[in-house]
């Protein structure tokens, strides 16, 4: 179900937590609050679960406001960053919960358990104690008691935060599947970009308990509005340029012309570490300048290199390795960097 | 192959410590016991023969039997009051965040700390007033006064172990607070709650001192006792002491089984 908050304040003494927050998430759709920790994302969520009341603004659910209405009455299933699986009820009693606090007939529960475990691929283990499951299992039993109700938003927070990488992949494609196949209005918090990317329909960065800004994950990638989200949704290189009719003037690469308009005087520039060209394969690039090589990474499919530009800032460069490529230049190598300036995004100021 | 232990004088010190600090312990056991099976008419140890004429005695004396269910009955009211008081009040002295809550938290232990006597002789007062000297009922209520640290003691501890995001889970699925209190948190402070609730039944059963100021001719089992020892020597006493000792001895034995709780008995099940 649709939800909204509008301009939702928060404050704890003369700290605001939310600084007047407006975001809409439509019918269906997976949008994440990705946040430093800090950031106030904990407090929206709460705020729209109905464990804090903020001071001012309000909560509409499918256009009925639910500002001031206790959690039970919200119908929005939750799942924690540590599961909060109820340890002396087995995964079946733990799953029937809410349906026995909604009265629902026997049959109904015993039914709808079954279906809500196969959901999640443990029909058999309804008889275990969640201490006798691993943690991915646990995250997927508190998943299936969030989602077995039919509530009107799903609210997941930072639940993949206790998991090893592989098992964290794996759900996170599960949870993804499974929030397609029920149509589940989901808002999900996380501070890892990552899984904001791979995940959501949408992402609203926060920060300071302010959203700067909200898109897709790939127009956020793209084109950040703003320099803290620029830096904080995957690697960037910032440079700086003075501008001087429509070409930017930027240390180390020169001349930099750029498409648009845009207000004379300083600016930023966003320049992902994937559009920079390395040696040979930089000789064609319109903008260049010399680099040496302060460090090597190798990672498998890539390589990341940091580079010192003559004359200019330090830029992190990643170039894709294949199994024939030579290894990547070495530290202390001198090599031609360069970039073509339809890849460069102008970070807006303020 | 196993590597040979090595010999080692630290252990070995701690091991004969620990040895005689549980004999210490014990021994006044190993005493009490044969004096109570003793066929002599008075204290003496060793006994000269076998008999079990003091239980017979215990039994057969209506003094002894109605202070026996006299202390029981106090106990066990004891223990409701003490549960029915100090639960509630576990719970405002974690969960509040009222300025000053934490030192109600420290005071909540006040009637370990303060002598016994000065409270006997204040709840004298203003018991005579209410009337309540003499009655088992009035004992129960002076002993929940004894027995409400250990029930907040105990049972806020489990309280600070509980992981409260629970709580909020179970709100967040549809749970109003009665039945979030009843079918989530309790549950799992099963082990604190059966602990506390043995412990204040056995402060109870045990206390004389209040019983002497407060119960005047209605005596419980260890005043009965105290006027015992003080007017005739005689093995009923051991007797008597023997059965208060298995009583209390089941009491923790129990409290063992089934205070772990959640842990052994769920896994089993």
């Amino acid at each position: 179900m649709q939800l909204s908050v509008k301009g939702v304040v928060r404050r704890f003494g003369p700290v605001a937590a939310l600084g007047g927050v407006d975001l809409d998430v439509a019918e269906g759709e997976f949008l994440t609050i990705l946040g430093p920790s800090g950031s106030g994302k904990t407090t929206l969520l709460k705020t729209v679960a109905g464990f804090e009341i903020p001071d001012e603004g309000a909560v509409l659910l499918g256009g009925e406001d639910v500002t001031l209405s206790p959690p039970r009455r919200r119908d929005m299933g939750m799942v924690f960053q540590n599961y909060a699986l109820f340890p002396h009820m087995t995964v079946a009693q733990n799953v029937a919960f809410p349906l026995e606090m909604r009265r629902r007939p026997r049959e109904e529960i015993t039914r709808r358990v079954e279906e809500a475990l196969r959901l999640v691929e443990l029909q058999a283990f309804g008889e275990r104690l969640p201490r006798q499951l691993s943690g991915g299992q646990q995250q997927r039993v508190a998943l299936a008691r969030a989602v077995v109700f039919g509530p009107r938003l799903l609210l997941l927070d930072e639940p993949f935060g206790a998991l090893d990488r592989k098992l964290r992949e794996a759900l996170q494609l599960e949870v993804r599947r499974l929030q397609r196949r029920l149509r589940l209005t989901t808002l999900f918090i996380t501070h890892d970009q990552e899984e904001a990317l791979i995940m959501s329909d949408r992402i609203a960065v926060m920060e300071r308990g302010r959203i700067e800004q909200v898109g897709p994950p790939a127009e956020l990638y793209a084109r950040p509005a703003t320099r803290f989200v620029a830096d904080f949704l995957g690697e960037s290189n910032l440079l700086e340029g003075s501008l001087l009719d429509g070409v930017a003037q930027v240390p180390g690469f020169g001349g930099v012309p750029l498409a648009g308009a845009h207000p004379p005087g300083t600016v930023t520039l966003l320049l992902r570490p994937e559009a920079l060209r390395l040696a040979t394969e930089a000789e064609a690039a319109p903008c260049q300048g010399l680099g040496r090589v302060v460090e090597t990474i190798f990672l498998g499919l890539s390589a990341k290199l940091r580079l010192q530009m003559d004359g200019g800032a330090e830029v992190l460069a990643r170039i894709p390795l294949r199994p024939s490529s030579p290894p990547p230049a070495s530290e202390g190598a001198t090599m031609l960097v360069g970039f073509s300036p339809e890849d460069v995004h102008v970070v807006p100021r303020g | 192959m196993r590597h040979p232990r090595r010999f080692s004088v630290g252990n070995f010190l701690l091991a004969s410590s620990a040895g005689l600090v549980f004999l210490f312990l014990m021994l006044p056991l190993l005493v009490v016991f044969p004096i109570s099976v003793s066929s002599a008419s008075y204290l003496q140890f060793p006994p000269p023969g076998f008999s079990w004429q003091w239980y017979q005695r215990y039994l057969d004396d209506p003094g002894w039997i109605d202070a026996t269910i006299r202390s029981v009955q106090a106990a066990t009211l004891c223990t409701v009051l003490a549960m029915g008081l100090g639960v509630p009040l576990s719970f405002f002295l974690v969960r509040s965040r009222l300025a000053g809550v934490r030192v109600l938290d420290r005071l909540a232990a006040a009637p370990i700390i303060v002598p016994t006597i000065i409270l006997s002789i204040a709840l004298y007062g203003v018991f005579s007033r209410l009337q309540l000297i003499g009655e088992w009922y009035g004992v129960a209520i002076a002993h929940t006064v004894l027995a409400l640290p250990f029930v907040v003691i105990l049972v806020g501890a489990g309280l600070r172990t509980f992981d409260e995001a629970q709580e909020q889970a179970a709100a967040g699925l549809g749970a109003a607070w009665p039945r979030i209190i009843w079918r989530v948190t309790l549950p799992q402070l099963r082990p604190s709650l059966i602990s506390a609730a043995f412990l204040a039944f056995i402060s109870s059963f045990d206390e004389l001192v209040l019983a002497m100021f407060l119960s005047g001719a209605s005596m419980t089992l260890p005043k009965k006792m105290f006027d015992n020892i003080m007017m005739e020597i005689d093995p009923t006493i051991a007797a008597v002491s023997v059965l208060q000792i298995l009583l209390v001895g089941l009491c923790l034995g129990l409290t063992s089984l089934f205070g772990r709780g959640a842990l052994t008995t769920t896994i089993t099940r």
